[in-house]
């Protein structure tokens, strides 16, 4: 998600990552058209989220992790961001934020976005925890937490 | 004549909970006027008072954005598939 939305700066990239339904496991990284090619806005291209739906559909996955980039500012749901969540949009996904804006460091930060709320949810980090942020820390865990209390 | 709709996870409540239904009509507009006579209250979550479709959320004949091919106007035949998705979208 973070070198997706570095390959697309200045402009706001966005996709999703898909997984079985009801697991809740993000497994399929897909990066999507920003078809607004736009440094304020984004919006998935019509026709490839179309194709990306059907496949979806096909395989019984759902959108897990629905993400875009702030190139300018915080990595925190905009006002039209959680509105047009709100009204239309993807109740069980992780509304995921990267922000661009620092170009050495990346932050992601994600969201449950629903009826206008936005509430803020831990990240944690499994796999490879030290690509991520090792320099905080004196050993390598297996899974790091990046709680937002 | 009979089209088959997938109806997107937030407006499932709408639909009982179907991710699948099936509606009648001429056209788009015909068929969320037939849906909405069984399933009470999705028709507003696509079409505007004015009778437009809501700007962030896209409607499919087959692989077709119906935005381009008329609308509400927009013809179906027997057997087309008609997908309701969220437009993604945001802005900062």
């Amino acid at each position: 998600m973070v070198a997706h939305a570095r390959a697309d700066h200045p402009d706001e990239a966005c996709g999703i990552i898909a997984g079985p339904e009801g697991t809740g496991a993000p497994e399929r990284h897909v990066p999507m058209t920003n078809a607004a090619r736009s440094t304020t806005f984004y919006e998935f291209d019509s026709e490839e989220w179309k194709r990306e739906y059907d496949r979806m559909w096909d395989n019984d996955e759902e959108v897990v992790v629905a993400y875009h980039s702030h190139t300018h500012t915080e990595a925190y749901p905009s006002r039209s961001d959680a509105k047009i969540a709100s009204e239309l949009g993807l109740p069980g996904a992780h509304y995921v934020l990267v922000t661009t804006k620092d170009p050495e460091t990346a932050e992601v930060r994600s969201f449950r976005i629903a009826d206008g709320v936005i509430t803020e949810e831990p990240i944690e980090v499994t796999g490879a925890p030290e690509a991520v942020q090792s320099y905080k820390f004196a050993h390598t865990p297996d899974s790091t937490v990046y709680d937002c209390h | 004549m009979s089209i088959e709709v997938r109806i997107p996870t937030i407006l499932r409540p709408q639909t009982k909970g179907e991710k699948l239904v099936t509606g009648e009509g001429e056209t788009i507009g015909e068929l969320f006027t037939d849906l909405d006579s069984r399933y009470t209250g999705l028709r507003a979550r696509v079409v505007t008072d004015e009778g437009a479709l809501h700007r962030f959320v896209n409607v499919y004949i087959n692989d077709e954005d119906v935005r381009f091919i008329g609308g509400l106007e927009a013809k179906l035949a027997d057997g087309d598939s008609v997908t309701i998705l969220p437009a993604v979208a945001g802005g900062m």
